[in-house]
């Protein structure tokens, strides 16, 4: 035993010397060296690069024109530069700071109500003994993400329209007056809010439970020993081993604050609710493709980045202050 | 003696059971109901889409539909696949559905197969710059005026091409590659004499089966389902409108009208029953695949979420 070990030993040592030596050799020779030995590799990676160069930095290049006074038939070069300009008209514009209270507001509200939820379904979720209630459960709650925010969106006029919303309906019939869920500013407010929570509670509560199954079981042992109930083991035992997780998500989520989804808001909007509608994608959308003002939709898109970018890595850094695994 | 000894034993032993397992009884049923209830929510509204989409319109006008359907009939779902724009559209999802899930599911494997070897010059480098794109994108604006310089607006490479590479799946191809295929089967296969293509072909591809099937349906239902760069690209040549498109413009925007109600048929057809089963028709090649392709998305996001 004690032989095998030591030539075991002997064999990883020569293996480090030779590896090490090797190490060496690499380190001396240039890039070219490289490529003639991984140009495979390179090769593979054209193809990516291509289309990451082409798709995503393309457009940065077009971001040029958030500094110029952007004409369709003068082209990106032969514009004329306006230096800060653009953004100094942009930021005096009535709607652009009301786009930005709207995304804020939009997604404060969501986050507010649909961060506990997931975290709530997941802890009832493991509660939940029966193998086929919880299976039927679960592919129910994950459903609304699978589907598009027109259908979503489609749906929701199906449901809580004014004239034929079949909620609506049920509450004319029970002696209630109809209410307008989608077609006034504050109860599109809140319906829409209801719904972004809807369509994403169930599919968040996949990381809790995966976070819930990694609890090492002793600790509930343990507690049961010491006489704790159901109740006593979730919140002693459950929710903070699943600390972490909610704390880095809860950061993460912070740092997409400023993001907007064009897509959820667009598929929900009508005419008669403007006041909440307008938020910064919905703005860029019409300034820039409605009404052919580019420059500054563009220098609007930039700021919203900018800032988006900003909170992102700044709450990377908060999260591994904190000791969490960042993302980058 | 030694009986009544033992009923009292029992009895006592019984009561401080059912105590306890009144409570937790009581605790059942409420998760079980909670859970139940917020779990209808999810389901209701399409049974009562459903419903409506299949009754008869004169119980559709009156809304007397809540969640059973009334005097049965397909006559919605007729005139939809009567409807050759529809029709078209949905022709329009599936072609560029497929395209758009090869070309990323090529794109995917080509990049991170090289960046998930330790030993690749310029590999932090390069996961950087492709990292990058996902923490900052130029918005709609300079990525429209994009496709409007390669000349791709109208055109089916508009809703190919520019998605085609995301970051996101990237970095979950390259972590499962990472921990799945290791430095000693690659090494082995090169000294055994094999090219880098042919290790991709016959070791990695096959190895990551489940990680490939995961993430191209990851690229086929983001695709199926996103309509915000068709409705910017895609704006005078309407036979190339895919689905999602086509019912935001019939239902959500509702600044079409069906063929069928156009051409004034001689038969009133309540938009309402239309709307419900253009939906339907919409909704219903998603919930056929969910029950099978949710496993695997379940297994993907959890990868996902390892890293951002």
């Amino acid at each position: 035993m004690k032989f095998a070990k030591s030539t075991n030993n002997v064999k990883s040592d020569s293996n480090y010397f030779i590896y090490g030596s090797n190490q060496k050799n690499y380190k001396k020779k240039g890039f070219h060296f490289y490529l003639k030995k991984d140009w495979q590799l390179y090769l593979l990676l054209l193809v990516p690069i291509a289309f990451a160069l082409i798709f995503k930095y393309g457009s940065l290049f077009v971001l040029v024109i958030a500094f110029k006074d952007y004409k369709i038939l003068k082209g990106f070069t032969g514009s004329e530069w306006v230096g800060f300009k653009v953004f100094e008209k942009v930021f005096k514009m009535r709607d652009f700071g009301k786009s930005i209270r709207n995304t804020l507001l939009l997604n404060g509200l969501t986050l507010i109500l649909g961060f506990p939820l997931p975290i709530i379904l997941a802890l009832l979720l493991n509660e939940v003994k029966n193998k086929y209630f919880k299976k039927i459960t679960q592919t129910l709650l994950y459903l609304p993400h699978f589907l598009s925010f027109v259908i979503i969106g489609a749906i929701a006029y199906q449901i809580f329209g004014l004239a034929s919303g079949v909620v609506n309906n049920l509450m004319e019939a029970a002696g209630h007056v109809r209410i307008p869920f989608l077609q006034e500013d504050t109860h599109w407010l809140v319906t829409y809010v209801l719904i972004s929570v809807w369509q994403t509670m169930g599919w968040g509560t996949i990381i809790y439970l995966a976070a819930i199954t990694s609890v090492n079981p002793e600790l509930y042992e343990a507690a049961t020993v010491d006489g704790a109930g159901r109740w006593a083991k979730c919140v002693h035992v459950t929710l903070p081993c699943i600390k972490s997780t909610v704390v880095i998500l809860l950061i993460m989520n912070l740092g997409k604050i400023m993001g907007g989804s064009f897509e959820s808001v667009n598929a929900l909007m009508n005419v008669a609710t403007t006041e909440y509608t307008n938020t910064i994608p919905v703005l860029v959308y019409r300034l820039g493709l409605s009404n052919g003002k580019y420059s500054e939709a563009t220098a609007i898109g930039l700021f919203q980045s900018v800032v988006g970018l900003i909170l992102v890595v700044g709450s990377d850094f908060i999260a591994k202050r904190l000791g969490e695994e960042g993302i980058f | 003696m030694v009986s009544n000894i033992n009923s009292k034993a029992v009895s006592s032993h019984r009561r401080l059971w059912t105590k306890s397992r009144i409570h937790n009884l009581l605790t059942d049923i409420l998760i079980y109901t909670f859970l139940t209830v917020i779990a209808l929510t999810c389901v209701l509204p399409f049974i009562h889409v459903f419903s409506k989409s299949i009754s008869n319109e004169a119980y559709v006008i009156a809304n007397k539909i809540v969640l059973l359907p009334k005097g049965f009939t397909l006559d919605a779902y007729k005139k939809i696949f009567a409807d050759l724009s529809i029709i078209k559209s949905l022709c329009v999802s599936i072609t560029v559905t497929i395209a758009f899930t090869v070309l990323g599911m090529i794109i995917t494997i080509f990049a991170a197969y090289p960046l998930s070897r330790k030993s690749l010059k310029g590999r932090s480098v390069l996961t950087f710059l492709f990292m990058f794109t996902m923490y900052f994108s130029s918005g709609i604006i300079p990525e429209y005026l994009l496709i409007n310089e390669l000349n791709l607006l109208d055109t089916w490479w508009a809703m190919v091409l520019p998605l085609a590479f995301s970051p996101y799946n990237l970095l979950i191809m390259k972590t499962t590659l990472q921990s799945n295929i290791s430095d000693s089967l690659i090494e082995s296969a090169v000294i055994d004499g094999a090219g880098q293509f042919r290790i991709l072909r016959s070791i990695v591809i096959p190895l990551s089966k489940p990680i490939i099937a995961t993430l191209s349906l990851f690229y086929a239902v983001g695709r199926w389902n996103a309509y915000q760069d068709a409705l910017f690209y895609i704006k005078q040549n309407t036979d190339l409108r895919p689905l999602q498109l086509k019912l935001y413009y019939l239902v959500v925007a509702a600044t079409e009208s069906f063929q069928a109600v156009a051409e004034g048929s001689a038969q009133f057809t309540n938009p309402e029953v239309l709307k419900a089963s253009c939906i339907m028709f919409a909704t219903i090649p998603i919930i056929c695949i969910y029950p099978f392709v949710q496993k695997y998305f379940v297994q993907g996001t959890m990868i996902g979420a390892v890293k951002g």
